[in-house]
């Protein structure tokens, strides 16, 4: 395992969600789940994270703040869209203010679903992200030595 | 005299769970002015009611905001219930307010959590979120779900609450007492939060009723405006219900009246958890609201008065649903006690007025 993937910093962004996978999100952060025990930090700095959730689907006004934290993010980084709004829109995707899930503004690489979407689920997701963390960071030192 | 200049604020930033944007200008490290903007999560909710009949609509209700669901629900149903005159059974009314009232400590303990976040007791954020899974396991238990619960249906609920199950909601708010008294110690005597909080973001009490400021957050500054002192549903069985209101009127008030009224909404479950009558726990609701018939109705959410509006036009789908929340009537006294406040006070100006925006923008 790389050094990333052993305690992997996290930032989230509420795009247009209903608050209600957002507390799950930070609730998964905290005591009851726990994940900071495995050295899994929510940091507010795009530039420290390795991973970011994004809960809620993406509008006209939010597109830039989410692309804008993506491209602040250094590679390697994974995103996990939590919830089913993130996902696909969810309930919300016929609202006239909305574009549908997260994958219309940034590549998604893990769908954490449910609505809301549950602190297992992201925990889940979030495992899974490590396995697609280490790839990338492989894939990268391959690209830097091949250059 | 320095020179002005404006900072920025959001939408995406570490004290801030939700994104809302505020151009700062400040002069000297002091806030001259606060403009807050908003639109990130406006969805355009109000608009699905014409695609959405009165009864689907109520899931799209509750998600308006994943901290106040069940008051949203509650709200929607009991405004379709006006519009059509349809009267609820006392039992589904009196397990609307248990469930409201849990909702409101798990909401106000969320926040104390948020707030210790603020000025940087990180410790103690932690500890404010482990109380609250105690009670979300409660509403896992009884819902089946922790944050969004679809129980509430138009004419009463979908799920009983049983009698051991009752007593256990009221054994389990016992035994997290005294762990939430020490919590609030050190909210309350801890001489750093005190000298974090006290006389930041000043609003007397005059200044509070012209912005029409409403919940916890007028309470603290000696507004006595609760609306469950209007007795709707089961509020009105209760012997006693007294707003609680504090005269500090800045940031340190705020903490004082939300962590007093955990333990008025603790004392509320318990007294109608004794009280509950047996009996059905919803009626049928068949047929549409009349043409143009129109009904409102007012909520005390976990952050204060919200109004609901409804009318309908003889089908199955409403003319029209309108909401107003707590949120978007607080945010103008938000940009007042932001006036004139040192740049580090801002994120916990910000936060004592609980900001729900998902909720305000829908
Ligand atoms: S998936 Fe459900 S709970 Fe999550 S933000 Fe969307 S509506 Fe809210």
């Amino acid at each position: 395992m790389g050094f990333a993937s052993k305690s992997p910093w996290v930032i989230h962004y509420d795009a247009s969600s209903c608050n209600g996978c957002d507390i799950e999100v930070l609730a998964a952060l905290c005591p009851g789940f726990d994940v900071e025990r495995f050295g899994i930090i929510n940091t507010g700095n795009p530039k420290h994270a390795d991973i970011f959730l994004v809960t809620g689907s993406v509008n006209d006004r939010n597109i830039s703040v989410v692309k804008q934290i993506y491209d602040q993010m250094v590679e390697p980084k994974v995103v996990v869209a939590c919830g089913t709004c993130a996902c696909s829109g969810g309930i919300f995707h016929d609202c006239y203010n909305v574009l549908g899930g997260v994958d219309k503004a940034i590549p998604v690489d893990v769908y954490a679903p449910g609505c809301a979407v549950r602190p297992e689920a992201i925990i889940d997701g979030v495992v899974q992200a490590l396995g697609i963390l280490e790839e990338k960071s492989k894939a990268l030192k391959e690209s830097k030595r091949r250059a | 005299m320095g020179k002005k200049s404006v900072i920025p604020f959001g939408p995406q930033h570490p004290v801030l769970p939700e994104p809302l944007h505020l151009d700062l200008v400040v002069e000297d490290e002091v806030v001259i002015e606060a403009t807050p903007q908003i639109g990130f999560v406006h969805r355009g909710l109000e608009r699905l009611v014409q695609t959405r009949d009165y009864n689907q609509f109520i899931y799209v209700a509750e998600r308006i905001c994943g901290i106040c669901a069940f008051g949203h629900s509650m709200g929607y149903a009991e405004t379709i219930e006006r519009l059509m005159g349809v009267e609820i059974p006392k039992r589904a009314e009196y397990l609307r307010v248990i469930w409201h009232e849990l909702s409101r400590v798990h909401s106000h303990i969320l926040w104390l959590g948020l707030a210790a976040d603020a000025f940087g007791h990180e410790a103690l954020f932690m500890h404010c979120w482990r109380l609250r899974e105690r009670v979300l396991d409660l509403f896992e238990k009884t819902t089946g779900g922790r944050v969004i619960f679809s129980v509430v249906k138009v004419g009463g609920v979908q799920r009983d609450i049983d009698a051991s199950m009752l007593n256990q909601f009221v054994s389990v708010l016992e035994g997290i007492m005294g762990e939430y008294q020490q919590i609030c110690r050190a909210f309350l005597e801890d001489s750093s939060v005190r000298n974090r909080t006290s006389g930041v973001g000043v609003i007397s009490t005059e200044r509070a009723l012209d912005l029409s400021m409403v919940g916890p957050f007028a309470r603290a500054s000696n507004v006595p405006y609760d609306v469950r002192s209007l007795g709707n549903g089961a509020y009105g069985d209760l012997s006693d219900f007294q707003p609680i209101v504090s005269s500090n009127c800045d940031c340190y008030a705020r903490m004082e009246v939300r962590a007093a009224e955990v333990i008025q909404s603790i004392a509320i479950i318990k007294e109608l958890a004794a009280k509950i009558p047996a009996g059905d726990i919803a009626v049928p609701v068949k047929g549409a609201p009349a043409v143009d018939s129109e009904a409102c109705n007012v909520v005390e959410q976990p952050r204060g008065e919200c109004y609901y509006y409804a009318k309908g036009n003889g089908t199955k789908y409403l003319d029209r649903m309108r909401m107003r929340t707590p949120t978007s009537q607080n945010l103008a006294g938000m940009a007042v006690a932001l006036n004139g406040c040192d740049i580090a006070d801002v994120n916990m100006i910000v936060l004592t007025i609980d900001p729900c925006i998902s909720c305000t923008e829908r």
